[in-house]
């Protein structure tokens, strides 16, 4: 009996999508049996960053509505034997499922994966609701920007007063360190003071990851891209390891750290 | 005959103090019986008083418990009366609605949490809140708010009317600041807040006041309860 993880935000555009991709391609190269779920019906696109989208032949909601099997919608993915995904329809809407519905799908994909991701989409509405109705457990995505880490505290909110959901856990994604040093960003000790939950893990802005999701290749494969490794950090600690934080701080020189051996600010 | 017996009969005893006077009614006659006598006796007295000059009276009614209409009833009939002015009915007995509302309205509610974006938290009484306000998030009490945390939503005290309620936190940097029908915001350009607590209240009437908390011995000197 596996475990399911929703990744959520609350605002649009953090990063949810690509989290999710990630995480789940670092969980399958550990070797855990995993399946992505793409909740964002109308709206797909993990399928996209997968590199997967041209192998769709039935959908959630196909699922959903009986149209077909479990299995039959699950796509295989290309590089992994245990990593599979179940994209969302494109032509219909949030409504097409029901929460119920939602929860005996994953209930079902439990049995045979060690972790079922759910993709959630933007928002507090019914798609919101799908996603986390068959999730025991909860990852929420922020970016240092305060209208995401305010969409993020609604988020954990809602998730705090659903039964059945552990307490969520922060990933700060997009984190540019020459702003946050500057002040000109939120720092990440700021956004976990702020939403006081425990901290998943930490990713920079990196070009890599864009350039990877573009051709349907997470980043998490690439182990010379420091985001690779921020998610695979990520993945070992849903796996109850214990792994520092990355420093994302770049190659310092001799005289900043004679400053800081002295305590000084630079 | 029935005159004479309730002449003999004292369900209305008159007391003038400096203040004014004080009725004590019999509690344990027919309230219609207190009513006749208190006729009877200030029909008789008011002749006694000077004109013009205006009488406070207080009314001790012991253990009688007064509906809303008795308690009418009692005042119509005193300020019917010259010069007579109904300051306060005292009661040793309310009814247990009452004394719900009386409890809620004064006890002290902890709560142990972080008030998220979107989310409300109201109480009748005092809130004791443990944990932040984020940003987006409301707290509201009849009385007091006190946070034993960062404060950066928007905290109204005295929602029903209360100017005299406070709001304190560990850290104030809120977001707005609400006491009774007063609303005021930080400036738009602070920024700087030194991590002593502080706490906000109504001064003179007019705008809310941030100071430190110490001040409140001073000016809310009701906040002791012991």
């Amino acid at each position: 009996m596996g475990d399911a993880i929703v990744i959520t935000s609350g605002k649009g555009g953090v990063g949810k999508t690509t989290t999710t991709a990630n995480i789940g391609t670092a969980l399958a190269l550990m070797g855990k049996k995993v399946c992505l779920v793409d909740t964002d019906i109308g709206l797909r696109n993990l399928d996209v960053v997968m590199g997967l989208e041209n192998r769709i032949i039935y959908d959630l909601v196909d699922v959903a509505e009986g149209r077909c099997r479990l299995h039959q919608a699950l796509i295989k993915d290309k590089r992994f034997e245990a990593l599979y995904m179940l994209p969302a329809a494109q032509t219909k809407d949030k409504s097409a499922v029901q929460p119920k519905e939602m929860k005996k799908i994953i209930e079902e994909l439990k049995q045979d994966y060690d972790y079922v991701l759910i993709d959630c989409p933007a928002g507090i509405e019914q798609g919101f609701q799908n996603a986390i109705a068959g999730a025991d457990k909860s990852v929420v995505v922020t970016t240092p920007e305060t209208s995401a880490v305010r969409d993020a505290d609604r988020i954990i909110g809602l998730l705090e007063k659903e039964e059945g959901i552990e307490a969520p856990k922060l990933v700060v994604n997009r984190i540019r360190n020459h702003m946050m040093q500057s002040g000109e960003m939120l720092d990440v000790d700021e956004i976990v003071s702020i939403l006081a939950i425990d901290l998943l893990g930490i990713v920079g802005d990196d070009d890599t990851v864009i350039r990877a999701s573009n051709k349907g290749e997470p980043i998490a494969l690439d182990p010379s891209s420091k985001a690779s490794i921020a998610y695979r950090n990520i993945a070992r600690r849903i796996l109850g390891e214990s792994v520092p934080l990355l420093s994302l701080q770049e190659e310092k020189g001799v005289l900043t750290k004679v400053k800081k051996f002295f305590g000084m600010r630079s | 005959m029935a005159m004479a017996q309730k002449q003999s009969q004292q369900y209305v005893t008159i007391k003038g103090t400096k203040d004014g006077l004080n009725l004590i009614l019999d509690d344990s006659c027919a309230f219609r019986d207190v009513i006749n006598d208190l006729d009877d006796k200030l029909s008789a007295r008011h002749i006694q008083q000077t004109e013009g000059h205006t009488i406070t009276v207080t009314i001790k009614v012991g253990n009688r418990y007064l509906t809303i209409e008795q308690e009418e009833t009692l005042r119509d009939l005193i300020q019917s009366k010259q010069n007579l002015k109904v300051d306060r009915i005292d009661s040793n007995v309310i009814s247990r609605d009452e004394a719900e509302e009386e409890r809620k309205r004064t006890t002290v509610k902890s709560v142990a949490r972080t008030v998220r974006s979107g989310q409300i938290l109201e109480v009748e009484g005092d809130l004791l809140l443990i944990g932040d306000v984020n940003p987006g998030g409301t707290v509201m009490a009849g009385g007091n708010i006190f946070v034993m945390g960062t404060l950066r939503g928007i905290a109204h005290a005295g929602a029903y009317g209360n100017t005299d309620a406070v709001i304190t936190a560990s850290l104030l940097k809120p977001s707005q600041l609400r006491i009774a029908d007063l609303i005021s915001r930080p400036p738009d350009q602070s920024g700087i807040t030194d991590a002593e607590a502080e706490c906000a209240y109504i001064k003179e009437g007019t705008e809310i006041s941030v100071d430190r908390v110490q001040i409140l011995t001073k000016i809310r000197p009701n906040l002791t309860r012991l």
